[in-house]
């Protein structure tokens, strides 16, 4: 795909640059476009909530910030620098691995499915990445892990392995190793769609203190609809590959303008 | 009845054990060249380049497709026609190293493929490289499900390697057949070497299934 790049700037400068800037980013596999020029700019320490059907591209939204999946047009920032692409004598190019290792320590990720790495213990699990990409001891790590797992409530559980812990204890202990990257913008994705009802609660709680303690940039795919309501900063109404509607909770949930978002909505109300 | 001496065997059986240990440093050395090559071959197919990819698999299919007594004779003896004089140890270690590779890269590859990609994406997602994500990461997990596998052939190798004497390595055949040739009597080594491969064969498969269980439980996915 050749696409004029020259258009976007090589760096975001200014008074209030967003820490993270979707620019124009399109994302196709074939002929199927799953996101469709999108725009979307995310201020320092704002949490978005992103909803919408299945399909509708918004898990693409997280897997492209965090350079799971390429994109087909269009630049991402993070922190005022092009995440996607690099400079190249004064230009931009696509971007090197070496370049998206070096972005990448901006982000971090939780999953649907968890995906802890089974044959470590939780403070393993929560130690492997500052060790082995931070460069931190061994005894720094180990301290770092244990406040953090002390954080989301998993101490007594850290030298279990995961086979041993339930689903919300697995994802308690998946955000604890994400927040030990320190990232400056934490992505979640689904990340209660995959425990069971009584749980869901522990792994929302430690967000909602994520959010409260820490000025985190956060973005977060969701199904659950009162969560994202009371937590968020802003609401992101995905449908077909573009943002149908985004504004703030209260009001995309109390008075949604468009025919989709009202349509969606009441239809996950009837399935509560 | 048939003609078995007693006082016979007792004479040859302590040149037999001596042989047992050539039999088994060899089983052992080609198993730990295959198990490292093999892992190479295997990772090699994963890599993006495509003509890199293409030729390895094609090598692999290659030996996997042709005997392996005559790659052992084709090391040895076309090897000296290229300027390649290797004795029958180096030679032999080469050739049985290299096609139980080619059959334990294909166990790898199972194993690794076995990995959910979803461990990739963690692991990416802490910015871990690919060496460190292959080997803290993937390599570990897919260690258990190949251990089966790489058993089946452990135990292949080690009854492969009468094969070796046809370039002259002195293990357990080439020992009973030099008996043999010696006194007449086939009978009492040839016997000898069977009960001596079903002995080691027959536990090593229980002591796999052992360490595997604990390799499982070891790295927490019991």
């Amino acid at each position: 795909m050749t696409e004029e790049l020259s258009k976007y700037p090589l760096e975001l400068t200014g008074g209030d640059v967003p820490m993270v800037r979707f620019k124009n980013v399109t994302k196709q596999y074939g002929d199927l476009v799953v996101l469709d020029s999108l725009n979307l700019d995310v201020a320092e320490g704002e949490m978005v909530a992103i909803i919408g059907p299945s399909g509708s591209g918004k898990t693409t939204v997280l897997r492209m910030l965090m350079t799971l999946e390429t994109i087909n047009g269009g630049v991402i920032y993070v922190d005022g620098q092009p995440l996607t692409h690099m400079h190249h004598h004064g230009r931009l190019v696509r971007a090197s691995n070496r370049y998206l290792r070096q972005m990448r320590s901006n982000i971090g990720m939780c999953f649907q499915h968890f995906n802890l790495f089974p044959h470590m213990t939780a403070l393993e699990n929560c130690m492997e990445g500052p060790v082995h990409v931070l460069g931190l001891s061994k005894a720094e790590a180990r301290e770092r892990a244990e406040n953090l797992l002390d954080l989301v409530g998993m101490s007594d559980k850290r030298d279990q392995h995961p086979s041993r812990l339930s689903g919300g204890q697995q994802q308690r202990v998946a955000i604890a190793r994400a927040m030990a990257m320190r990232p400056k913008v934490m992505l979640f994705d689904e990340v209660t769609s995959a425990l069971d009802p009584e749980v869901i609660g522990e792994v929302t709680n430690v967000i909602r203190k994520l959010v409260s303690e820490h000025n985190l940039t956060m973005l977060m795919v969701t199904h659950q609809m009162g969560f994202a309501k009371d937590i968020s900063d802003r609401v992101c109404f995905f449908f077909d590959g573009k943002i149908e509607e985004q504004g703030a909770p209260d009001e995309l949930f109390g008075n949604p303008k468009k025919e989709r978002t009202q349509q969606f909505l009441s239809a996950v109300k009837e399935a509560v | 009845m048939f003609d078995w001496r007693w006082d016979f065997t007792a004479e040859i059986l302590p040149r037999l054990i001596i042989a047992t240990g050539n039999t088994l440093l060899a089983a052992g050395l080609g198993y730990a060249i295959a198990i490292v090559l093999g892992l190479i071959l295997a990772l090699a197919q994963r890599t993006p380049y495509r003509a890199l990819t293409m030729t390895v698999r094609e090598a692999v299919e290659f030996i996997r497709s042709t005997p392996l007594v005559l790659q052992i004779f084709f090391v040895f003896y076309v090897g000296p026609q290229f300027g390649v004089r290797l004795s029958p140890w180096v030679a032999g270690m080469i050739a049985i190293g290299l096609h139980y590779a080619a059959y334990l890269s294909e166990v790898y590859r199972g194993g690794l493929e076995s990995v959910p990609k979803g461990q990739w994406e963690a692991a990416t997602s802490l910015n871990l490289s690919t060496a460190r994500t292959y080997f803290r990461i993937v390599i570990p997990q897919a260690l258990p499900p190949s251990l089966a596998g790489m058993g089946n052939y452990l135990v292949g190798i080690f009854k492969d390697t009468p094969m070796l004497s046809v370039i002259g390595v002195a293990e357990l055949m080439h020992t009973a057949n030099a008996i043999g040739s010696e006194s007449y009597r086939f009978l009492e080594p040839y016997t000898l070497v069977g009960v001596i491969f079903l002995m080691i064969s027959l536990p090593s498969a229980a002591l796999i299934r052992t360490f595997e269980a604990w390799v499982r439980r070891k790295l927490g996915m019991s």
